[in-house]
């Protein structure tokens, strides 16, 4: 197996001491099959106890682990270090548009408060009991759906939005992928209550397209897409209940 | 332990010079620039035509003047642009249900092109050139 | 929150977008240099020529719908564009964009009609 030496550039910050962050470089013995978070993690174990920075599944799954990894939002448990230039360093930072809680932790509230205003979650027409048993669903119905429910809220994509960065009310690409999720899903009737989030201004019409968020989303869900398509859903709501106020309910 | 969080601030108007990403969405964008002005100049050339021949040389004179070829080589380059970069993304607004799936977007994007080579062929056959 | 009257110039703009990715490129082809060039003949042959193209209601209605879809989807997109380069008064930009729209979208249809 071979080593490598690998100069980690690291940001840190320390609320209780400084006054903004700065960069602290950390030389670590890569091994060749090694990721970002594995060299984060022979810091913190031999280095330098200090290093404050989330993570858990070490497989792409848990979301917690994103980072800007040479500039580029990215998961650390899937960045591998042998794809980064031989001989270069790698500089690791928070991810950008969030605050800084801690070195490499950045603070989640905003994100969590627009999760949870798009109510992503399953609002059935009425209750179902036990009774009435479970639900069914054809491969059709799932598809609808199932690329959007792949998301980890791992946040990559708020770091890559520029629109978010520039309007921090923007819902942002995470929350309407998921937003759009639910309402093409077929055991749903939410729909009406995620517009009043959707077609308001901080809803879909803050995204200009960039495009950004799909390009790195860790789990190919297309936040830009899902959005798109909801612009156009809302455009066609927009028209019938101005132009045909009589179907208005 | 106490909470104090930084924040990065984002540069207002140079933010997109951070990512060439947001560079290309930059120049996907000012495309619109050229589509308006050419939009413009056709509705100049209509004017013109409208007011007679004496009118209609004039303007044809322009366009055919060394900053009216540039700038509609700049609006041609940039309406090329436009074009490809629209195409691109329409499998991402639009998602065609066939069978239990979708329509591939490989599949959506070359059916715009060709309706793209189609459109063209009719304009200047329309026109007389073909 | 409350409902966004965005569709209303969002729903031209994509419109606008979709219809000058197919015509835009081959109709400066055809204005910028087919036309200097001189396939439609040179002076009086070209005005001819262009009249009686231009002359024809179908192509009229067309050509109306083009220059009106194209100057809204770029009048829509330099309105965001704006906001991109940090100017941040948008109810001035939009004021001026669409002003600038519909001045041009009243110019085309007043000469295609006496054309």
């Amino acid at each position: 197996m071979s080593q490598r030496q690998i100069t980690f550039e690291i940001l840190r910050y320390d609320p209780e001491t400084e006054s903004e962050p700065r960069f602290q470089a950390y030389c670590v013995p890569c091994e060749e099959e090694w990721v970002v978070l594995d060299a984060l993690n022979y810091i913190k174990d031999n280095l330098d106890g200090t290093l404050s920075y989330r993570w858990s599944c070490h497989m792409a799954v848990c979301g917690s682990c994103g980072m800007m990894i040479n500039g580029e939002p990215m998961l650390s448990c899937k960045a591998f270090v042998r794809d980064f230039p031989n001989g270069g360093s790698i500089r690791v930072e928070p991810l950008t548009h969030f605050p800084i809680e801690r070195d490499l932790v950045v603070v989640m509230d905003d994100f969590m408060d627009k999760l949870q205003a798009v109510k992503p979650y399953v609002i059935p027409k009425k209750k179902r009991t036990v009774e009435d048993g479970t639900y069914k669903q054809t491969p059709k119905q799932l598809h609808q759906y199932q690329q959007y429910s792949m998301c980890i809220n791992c946040m990559l994509c708020y770091a890559a939005c520029p629109q978010y960065a520039l309007a921090p009310d923007f819902i942002g690409p995470a929350a309407l992928a998921l937003t759009h999720r639910y309402n093409l899903d077929s055991r749903d009737h939410g729909r009406p209550q995620r517009q009043e989030v959707v077609a308001a201004h901080e809803g879909v019409w803050e995204c200009s397209f960039v495009g950004a968020c799909s390009e790195v989303c860790p789990k190919d869900v297309d936040p830009a897409g899902a959005i798109q398509q909801m612009k156009i859903a809302s455009t066609v709501d927009w028209y019938l209940e101005h132009l045909m106020p009589w179907r208005r309910k | 332990m106490s909470r104090n969080p930084y924040v990065r601030e984002v540069p207002r108007t140079t933010w997109y010079m951070r990512n060439r990403r947001y560079i290309r969405y930059m120049l996907r964008e000012v495309t619109c620039v050229f589509i308006g002005l050419y939009a413009a100049s056709l509705t100049v050339g209509l004017v013109r035509l409208a007011q007679g021949p004496g009118e209609w040389a004039v303007y044809v004179n322009g366009i055919s003047s060394p900053s009216g070829l540039l700038f509609s080589l700049l609006a041609l380059g940039f309406a090329c642009y436009h074009s490809i970069s629209w195409f691109n993304v329409t499998p991402k607004a639009m998602r065609i249900p066939r069978g239990d799936d979708f329509v591939p977007g490989p599949a959506i994007i070359s059916a715009h092109y060709i309706i793209w080579g189609v459109v063209s062929l009719v304009f200047l056959l329309m026109m007389g050139v073909l | 929150m409350a409902k966004s009257n965005k569709p209303i110039v969002w729903g031209l703009f994509a419109a606008g977008g979709t219809v000058a990715a197919f015509v835009i490129p081959v109709m400066i082809l055809i204005t910028g240099f087919l036309l200097p060039l001189g396939l439609f003949g040179s002076g009086e042959a070209s005005y001819e020529r262009m009249s009686e193209i231009v002359g024809n209601p179908l192509v009229k209605i067309v050509l109306f719908g083009i220059i009106v879809l194209a100057l809204w989807h770029a009048a829509h997109r330099l309105r965001i564009t704006a906001h991109d380069f940090g100017i941040r008064n948008d109810a001035l930009v939009a004021r001026g964009v669409y002003g600038f729209a519909a001045l041009f979208s009243l110019i085309a249809l007043m000469a295609l009609l006496s054309i």
